[in-house]
């Protein structure tokens, strides 16, 4: 299908379920473009192996323009591979050299267990965002923009912190795999507008006992889970999420 | 479980703990460093030796050892429980990584180890001659008999051996500090975008200059006690 020029050694994590033990499998994909993304080649690598017969590599993928947080991949150890602020559907192969060995890995963490080859279940995610990262009211017909005024820094720093797609980079790239990353984000999109006022310190009691009850570490502030984040969500959401839970704990009846 | 435990043993509340206690240890490491700096002044540790003699029997200071001591334990026992949180959140590691944070930071455990031997060492050399066995010579100032823990400091320092673990362990609570420092503010939800930058230069300069006149003292002693 492809006329590419590229030859790429891949090591790909295999694992039948998420009982079987897995292991890394070698594998070659030869005619890559360089053009082609990451994930374009692994459909090129699926399609010979579906060809032979054998199992294609499971991995997850959906919208593959960045935006989604569906995507994963533990790339030459880097979560999303050796660029900046991009997912692995936006990481081209010409990111990569003629022969390069690649080593492809899921995301490791106690709380997202392998369900087959690259794919893990992100569902405690879900369940952090279940346990308050909404707001309770009945939406109706959506007002007028002006009766709710919010200064233009604050709309901001909502929108960047709004901006995290949840996709589990931060927990990847962290020594304890915490989610503290991803939480915080989730806490300050609310906790910067007024709308989020109301249920704000409720919100962080519930969202961080769930963080824990779904096993993810502490945050020892390295600040590797910034620094790969796709979407450059920065620390300072985390310091907020400190912030409010002391004031939860200590001040606020949650 | 109350909601006082029940915070202090989430993993934002362990972590609270570990920069509090951090940032009192951060505070006496102030103390401890003004005081022994008198050592360099050149009066044969008259200075030094009164100074140590006040803080080893004012009621308040030794009452403040008390609190010292509870926030060092509390400082290790709760960094052995998040550290143990941490290694089970991820049971398997990966085949191939790339860090992207400073080595440091990644290793605050390694390092808070180093420091607990030598500072196991360290009280032995000094805090248990002084509170328990007794220190073996005694020194008058006007009349008056005490320690002479500035000639204990010239004995201990005299074997070279003892000089370098000081020196070792000192660059180990440097590269601690260095992280430790400004971690406990951000840990304590203090990141603002005008003080930030303030936090860490501080953090920076502290955490070189005091480990240097700290590990200035046996290198000092050393160099007098045998070339002078």
């Amino acid at each position: 299908m492809s006329h590419g020029s590229m030859k790429i050694n891949l090591k790909v994590w295999r694992q039948k379920n998420a009982q079987a033990k897995g292991n890394l499998e070698n594998y070659t994909v030869n005619e890559v473009s360089p053009d082609m993304s990451f994930l374009e080649m692994f459909d090129v690598l699926n399609e010979s192996l579906v060809n032979k017969g054998d199992e294609p590599i499971a991995f997850d993928h959906d919208c593959r323009e960045g935006i989604c947080g569906t995507c994963s991949l533990y790339i030459n150890g880097r979560p999303h591979g050796p660029l900046e602020g991009i997912t692995t559907c936006q990481l081209h192969m010409r990111s990569f050299n003629d022969g390069d060995t690649i080593t492809v890995e899921p995301w490791r963490a106690k709380a997202f267990p392998v369900v087959k080859d690259l794919v893990v279940d992100r569902s405690a995610f879900d369940r952090i965002i279940a346990a308050g990262g909404y707001v309770s009211v009945n939406t109706g017909n959506a007002q007028d923009a002006n009766c709710l005024p919010i200064n233009k820094e604050d709309a901001d720093d909502a929108f960047m912190s709004a901006s995290c797609i949840g996709c589990g980079a931060c927990v990847a790239a962290c020594k304890n795999a915490s989610a503290m990353l991803f939480v915080a984000a989730k806490v300050s999109q609310l906790a910067k507008l007024p709308q989020g006022q109301p249920e704000r310190y409720t919100r962080v009691a519930s969202m961080v006992a769930q963080m824990d009850k779904e096993g993810f570490g502490a945050c020892t502030n390295t600040g590797a889970c910034s620094a790969e984040c796709p979407k450059e969500i920065s620390l300072t959401n985390i310091a907020l999420l400190n912030r409010d839970y002391m004031r939860a704990k200590f001040l606020e009846n949650s | 479980m109350n909601w006082f435990t029940q915070t202090l043993t989430s993993t934002l509340g362990k972590k609270m703990v570990m920069g509090i206690t951090g940032l009192f240890l951060i505070i006496f490491l102030i103390v401890h460093c003004g005081v022994n700096a008198l050592v360099f002044f050149p009066d044969d540790g008259e200075m030094f030796n009164k100074a140590a003699h006040f803080m080893g029997t004012n009621f308040f200071i030794r009452l403040g050892e008390v609190v010292l001591f509870i926030g060092i334990l509390w400082h290790i026992v709760q960094s052995l429980m998040v550290t143990l949180t941490n290694v089970m959140a991820r049971p398997h590691g990966y085949a191939k990584f790339t860090n992207s944070s400073p080595w440091y930071s990644r290793s605050m455990g390694l390092l808070g180890t180093l420091i607990l031997i030598f500072l196991i060492i360290h009280l032995a050399h000094f805090w248990v001659k002084s509170r328990i066995t007794g220190v073996s010579h005694q020194i008058s100032f006007e009349g008056k008999s005490m320690d002479n823990l500035y000639g204990e400091m010239v004995t201990v320092f005299s074997e070279l051996w003892v000089v370098i673990l000081y020196v070792l362990a000192m660059i180990s609570l440097s590269y601690h500090l260095m992280h430790g420092f400004q971690s406990a503010f951000q840990t304590l939800g203090i990141n603002h975008k005008k003080y930030t930058p303030l936090i860490q230069m501080l953090g920076l300069i502290y955490s070189i200059l005091i480990p240097l006149a700290f590990a200035a003292m046996p290198v000092v002693m050393y160099i007098q006690f045998w070339y002078n």
